[in-house]
């Protein structure tokens, strides 16, 4: 059957000229990966030269590293194991409250953020701002919050409000309105017109357009971005305490600063747990809210 | 049609909904889940702002000082004779953002596959591999920072290493869920032509899943340079130093300066990124390619 099948015509020199520019086509391949490997290792020389990267420094401080860690946690002895942990959790009192304080300044932060976000992201969606200036400006408003890290923003908050957690919480709020601004006039952008067309064609007011139509789209969306939002936060409250706005942060920081280096692994395993356990949670209350709604991203 | 429509009366609506009440609105106890829910939120809410201040006299204090001492003394921005420093110490934040990625994503390549349930058959290895890969990023970078500059001291070097490990972590989570998405189809082929688990590997999986690898490390480098402009503030390198300093010192015009800096150096490596993604994958129709990995 193959054999029989007629042979297809092939010009002379077709399959030489082939072979030539295919040559040709590889030394142009091999030519470019070649020049890209070479600025890649030029910039990693460029770099390692830049921010002085020694690698004796590494290798003689890597064993400091796990000597470090290793002070993190005092000895516990088997025997002694409820007392030792008692003796290492000495101030759980305290710092179970700067953790409440923490969980509480990233759900407040994720509120506010959320909501001043939210309504902005109308204006930062190209298909619902009115003027093309308005959507260019607000996008510019929302890069500008996120852009700049939420530490320099409490740094800022710090110089009007002073030292404590109201500090943290606005800076955390600028961040998550540069954030959930941006995802939601994203969500908001990609919405269908069909529903809300019918909607309209069964005679149904603004109102119910917006509320059958436009919110079953969007909301599940909202919901997951803001899971997620709060998850994040709540990483960014036990670090803005590291400048005095406020959580655990601050009892991490002074911890270190004051040489107390058991404190500091108890208070590090604390920030553990919290943050997986919110990891998980947000995980499954995430795919509840997708699962809810078609998820078209 | 018409006709069909018409002939439904509101008394039929109304047997219909005594028939399926269902159908016309949740029961009662989901509405008063419902509501318990979100009134529960709000009330969480409002005694939050009681909690933290934002009723008393100082909040508004606080937010009159803000528009007045912040947003006054910060423009215009001065200091530009210290521009080529400033500059300088960007250039060594980026030069961190790019070692600290490089390092992360060297050392991920290998545990991801170990974290893949696709590659390693070994169930507790692979879970161990992917809770070692949450416990490094659980952590955020600044916690690291503190941690290394204490190990090894003041400087880049410390940045360095913070980021690794983070990017580390991450790149374990990354890579391992673009392995464990790829065709099995590939490497059954080379499977079935004879091929060992190296070439598997080689021919199989990586000509699928590099693309997206090149891009997450992409993305996440443009990330990290956002990262690597705040470790200085707790000494670990980059021009978050010469920032914290110039706000704990009031000098807020110099601070803007920075502010600025740090802004048009994100953006520049934003688009560097964005061309350099488009040029080597083709990869302009996802803006972002990791989504529950990675700050906004």
């Amino acid at each position: 059957m193959i054999a029989a099948a007629p042979a297809p015509s092939i010009p002379r020199g077709a399959a030489a000229r082939f072979e030539s520019e295919y040559a040709a086509y590889r030394r142009k391949k091999k030519l470019y990966a070649f020049l890209a490997g070479a600025a890649f290792i030029a910039c990693i020389i460029g770099a390692g030269i830049t921010a002085k990267f020694d690698v004796v420094t590494l290798v003689q401080g890597l064993p400091r590293t796990t000597d470090f860690l290793m002070k993190l946690v005092p000895p516990i002895e088997a025997a002694t194991f409820v007392k030792d942990v008692k003796e290492w959790y000495w101030d759980i009192g305290k710092w179970l409250d700067s953790l409440l304080n923490t969980l509480l300044m990233a759900y407040l932060a994720t509120v506010l953020g959320t909501i001043i976000g939210g309504f902005l992201s109308f204006f930062a969606a190209r298909n619902l701002a009115r003027h093309y200036a308005i959507y260019w400006i607000m996008r510019r408003v929302l890069e500008i919050a996120r852009t700049v890290p939420d530490i320099v923003w409490a740094l800022l908050f710090i110089i009007a409000f002073g030292i404590g957690p109201l500090a943290g919480i606005l800076a955390i709020t600028v961040h998550t309105i540069g954030a959930q601004g941006k995802l939601f006039a994203e969500v908001n952008e990609n919405i269908s017109v069909l529903p809300i067309d019918g909607i309209r064609a069964a005679g149904g007011t603004w109102f119910e357009e917006m509320r059958y139509a436009v919110l079953p789209q969007v909301i599940p969306n909202y919901m997951s971005y803001t899971f997620w939002r709060l998850e994040l936060n709540v990483r960014s409250a036990t670090i803005v305490g590291f400048v005095g706005a406020g959580g655990i942060g601050h009892d991490l920081f002074t911890s270190i600063q004051l040489l107390y280096f058991s404190d500091a692994g108890a208070i590090l395993l604390i920030i553990v747990a919290t943050i997986m356990c919110i990891d998980m949670l947000s995980e499954k209350f995430r795919h509840s809210a997708i699962g809810k709604a078609s998820f078209s991203h | 049609m018409t006709a069909q429509f018409a002939s439904i009366t509101d008394a039929d609506v109304a047997s219909e909904r005594e028939r399926f009440p269902r159908m016309f609105s949740a029961s009662a106890a989901e509405r008063a889940r419902f509501w318990l829910l979100w009134g529960g939120l709000v009330a969480l809410t409002i005694y939050c702002l009681y909690r933290f201040g934002f009723f008393s006299g100082d909040f508004l204090h606080g937010v009159g000082k803000f528009a007045a001492v912040v947003v006054g003394q910060l423009f215009p921005p001065k200091g530009f004779e210290h521009l080529p420093e400033f500059a300088k110490v960007m250039g060594e934040t980026i030069a961190m953002a790019f070692l600290g990625t490089l390092m992360g994503a060297v050392l991920a390549f290998p545990l991801s596959f170990l974290a893949s349930k696709n590659m390693t058959r070994a169930r507790p290895l692979q879970f161990g591999a992917r809770r070692f890969a949450d416990l490094l990023r659980s952590f955020d970078y600044l916690i690291w920072a503190l941690i290394f500059v204490r190990a090894i001291g003041l400087g880049p070097l410390a940045g360095i290493m913070a980021i690794a490990i983070v990017e580390t972590g991450t790149f374990i989570k990354l890579y391992s869920e673009a392995i464990e998405n790829l065709d099995r189809k590939q490497v059954d082929g080379i499977t079935a032509a004879g091929g060992g688990s190296l070439q598997r590997i080689r021919f199989g999986v990586l000509p699928q899943v590099l693309p997206m690898m090149l891009s997450n490390t992409l993305y996440m480098f443009e990330h990290n340079v956002r990262s690597a402009s705040i470790l200085g503030i707790v000494g670990a390198g980059g021009i978050g130093f010469l920032l914290a300093d110039r706000l704990r010192a009031y000098e807020l015009q110099d601070a803007c300066l920075i502010i600025i800096l740090i802004i048009v150096a994100v953006y520049a490596i934003d688009y560097l990124s964005k061309f350099l993604r488009e040029r080597l994958i083709g990869d302009h129709r996802r803006r972002e390619p990791v989504d529950d990995a990675v700050q906004v």
